[in-house]
């Protein structure tokens, strides 16, 4: 092979992981958007959020496998999602509102627990199939053998649609004026006669359907079995302290440094290290340092930026 | 008053001379968490065997206290002393998962109990801390990486990709590997425990073109490898040998991007033999769905104590007797052919596995070629027990 082709190789295998690291990076995005709506406007801690992305999921799944169609599985897998979070809100998370983050985190991390169990319970513990709809269920060959899933394209393509949607409809609309004025002085806007339960439960189902929709999204690549969500929300949690919290822009910031650091680490670190080191010790650091990658820029960014990289305005906070 | 007194006393002797003829069974497993599915396979397999044992153990009235784990080695370890202390058990069985083995080891083999692994099978305790108190129904666990290893081999694929996660099992699984792979290794790729995105990996697959990719990625994570490998269109191009990945309880959710997939078992549905075809016809009209290896070897427990403690004449209080009754003991295993190693643990036939159909069209691991032929662990040497 000659010096050039190989070349051309290396970048070719570097833009795909580069792709890799945003594809990751965008499905964080879907799980922390709702997150960090739900923490910056409600100010309320809901670890129950990862429950409603396996919700999501699982409704998903049994769309997928029944019917095979795309668009009713992305369509249920929200309104599932939504419908158990607007239960849980109007049960047990609107007595929490007022209350400190510790109350909540108890709160919800129960439900968390609950939601896992009542999922077992009722579709057992094994994982469950869910298959790409075949509509997009082929790939994009890429030069040099590599081939890109369209199905991953797609997470890609949606999430920034989504992002894009949000932050419109947040900064240009009267629904997302109000929202934004809820999240400053929520007795004010009662005042001025807005109905802010209303309002707050609005918010909550977004965050809610958004939740769902990303476990739909992650379906057909991740494992359908109950817990699935908790290992995202932790990724979450990191995305919204890098980006900031309540905001939109900074959890799509947060979610694409968040990706992008994960997969170039566990893609080109070890490599990296055993031009420094015998391939028996980089097989041993790399590895540990590429998955506390994410945590050491959560860390720097804590350090220099405490209030995150892209913080929601809030003044008289 | 004196003779209510005597009788009062002949009552409660008769009554501990009766309990001693009783059986009692601790089945210790994962039953919550991301492993519950594993720990619900052995506990289907352990009571289908009492079923055909007559429901009681070695003829003796058994009771089964059955204890969830939660795959963490300190509840585990809180368990067997509530199953050691409270619950006074002659056995402990069933453990899924090495390092809860390997928390409760000490304890039980402590305590006189018996502890009999239906899964899982840590390299200390088949080398130098072997015990007189341990049995295993399954394997160590190097042997289904070293028959993968052997597969790949035998196969003559010279360049081979290696896959797994970040922790001990991974890299014993690598190096069970290598004991029988002689060609290149082109890398070998750690991934995070619990990872759920591959697309990094397969990119350094795809780029480094092996002529074989070997994974050890049990549970969840290992579905979504499976998936993640087919939808990247690589199934077709370079073989995924894998242990502990594909098998019976990730087939169904793993769907059609498991099929082409090639693994190793000791154990397969399709083994022919009437023992097996007993065990998994019973097996899928009780609880309606295939069983998977677990569920054989727990099946096997159930037999090992049935027929060890039937062969001492119910002396349960005789430690040596049942040592030397679960070391003879004779049972039609459903992996066919039952031998113990000198550190007790299955000498057996590994076959090569891959998904299939049954003939109803069920989907299930079928096994083809033997692949290592009456293999036991390389750790036995190490082990000083001679019997």
């Amino acid at each position: 092979m000659s010096r050039e082709r190989a070349a051309v190789l290396d970048v070719i295998l570097l833009s795909v992981q580069i792709l890799n690291g945003i594809q990751l990076g965008i499905l964080l995005f879907l799980v922390a958007a709702g997150l960090t709506l739900v923490f910056g406007i409600l100010d309320v801690i809901n670890l129950a959020h990862g429950a409603l992305f396996m919700v999501g999921a699982y409704a998903g799944a049994v769309v997928a496998v029944a019917s095979g169609s795309l668009a009713l599985t992305i369509l249920v897998a929200p309104a599932a999602a939504l419908v158990v979070g607007v239960l849980l809100d109007r049960l047990v998370l609107r007595f929490l509102y007022d209350r400190g983050h510790l109350d909540q985190v108890l709160a919800t991390f129960g439900l968390l627990l609950f939601l896992n169990e009542a999922v077992r319970v009722t579709f057992g513990s094994a994982a469950r199939p869910f298959p790409v709809p075949e509509l997009l269920d082929w790939s994009v060959s890429l030069p040099g053998g590599a081939s890109y899933p369209a199905w991953r394209i797609a997470i890609i393509a949606v999430g920034l649609a989504l992002a894009l949607a949000m932050f419109l409809i947040i900064a240009g609309t009267r629904a997302g004026m109000l929202v934004r004025a809820a999240s400053t002085n929520a007795g004010m806007l009662e005042l001025l006669g807005i109905d802010i339960h209303r309002l707050l439960l609005g918010t909550f189902g977004i965050g809610a359907a958004l939740a769902g929709f990303a476990g739909a999204m992650a379906g057909p690549i991740a494992a359908i079995q109950p817990g699935m969500g908790d290992h995202i929300l932790i990724l979450a949690f990191v995305v919204i302290v890098i980006g900031g919290t309540g905001s939109v822009q900074g959890a799509l910031l947060g979610s694409l440094l968040v990706g992008l650091c994960d997969t170039l680490g566990r893609a080109f670190l070890t490599d990296g290290i055993r031009l420094l080191l015998p391939p028996a010790a980089a097989n041993e650091i790399g590895p540990a340092i590429a998955s506390m990658l994410m945590y050491l820029v959560m860390a720097v960014v804590l350090l220099v930026r405490p209030e995150g990289l892209l913080p929601a305005r809030r003044p008289g906070r | 008053m004196r003779l209510a007194t005597g009788v009062g006393i002949g009552a409660l002797l008769l009554a501990t001379s009766g309990a001693a003829q009783e059986l009692r069974v601790g089945f210790m497993a994962t039953f919550t968490g991301p492993g519950a599915n594993l720990g619900q396979h052995l506990r289907d397999g352990f009571l289908l065997g009492m079923d055909h044992a007559g429901g009681k153990l070695g003829g003796l009235a058994t009771r089964i206290v059955v204890s969830d784990d939660q795959l963490k080695p300190d509840v585990a370890r809180q368990e067997a002393d509530r199953l050691l202390e409270k619950e006074k058990v002659h056995f402990i069985t069933g453990i899924v998962f090495s390092n809860i083995l390997m928390s409760i080891y000490k304890p039980v083999i402590e305590s006189g109990a018996f502890l009999i692994s239906a899964n899982a099978g840590p390299s200390p305790v088949a080398g130098a801390q072997c015990s007189e108190r341990f049995f295993s129904t399954s394997w160590q666990n190097d042997q289904t990486h070293a028959a993968i290893g052997k597969l790949a081999q035998d196969k003559g694929y010279k360049r081979a990709f290696l896959l797994a996660p970040n922790y001990q099992a991974g890299k014993d699984g690598i190096n069970g590997f290598k004991s029988y792979y002689r060609g290149t290794i082109v890398d070998e790729v750690y991934t995070q425990l619990g990872a759920i995105d591959f697309s990094a990996e397969i990119a350094k697959i795809q780029a480094a073109k092996p002529d074989v990719v070997y994974a050890f990625m049990p549970g969840g994570p290992g579905i979504a490898l499976i998936k993640q490998y087919a939808q990247a269109g690589l199934t077709k191009q370079i073989p995924l040998l894998s242990a502990f990945t594909v098998d019976d309880t990730s087939l169904p959710a793993g769907g059609e991007a498991a099929d082409g997939l090639v693994s190793a078992s000791q154990w397969a549905v399709d083994l022919d033999n009437p023992a097996n075809r007993r065990f998994v016809a019973d097996f899928r009209a009780k609880y309606g769905y295939v069983p998977s290896y677990f569920a054989a070897q727990a099946y096997d427990a159930a037999q090992l104590i049935d027929a060890a403690v039937r062969s001492t004449g119910g002396r349960l209080d005789d430690k040596a007797a049942v040592r030397d009754a679960l070391r003879r003991a004779e049972f039609p295993s459903v992996r066919g052919k039952w031998k113990l190693n000198t550190n007790h643990i299955p000498i057996s036939d590994f076959y090569q596995v891959s998904p299939g159909t049954l003939p109803d069209g069920t989907r299930a691991m079928l096994h083809g070629d033997v692949v290592l032929a009456q293999h036991g662990d390389q750790h036995a040497k190490n082990c000083p027990m001679r019997w």
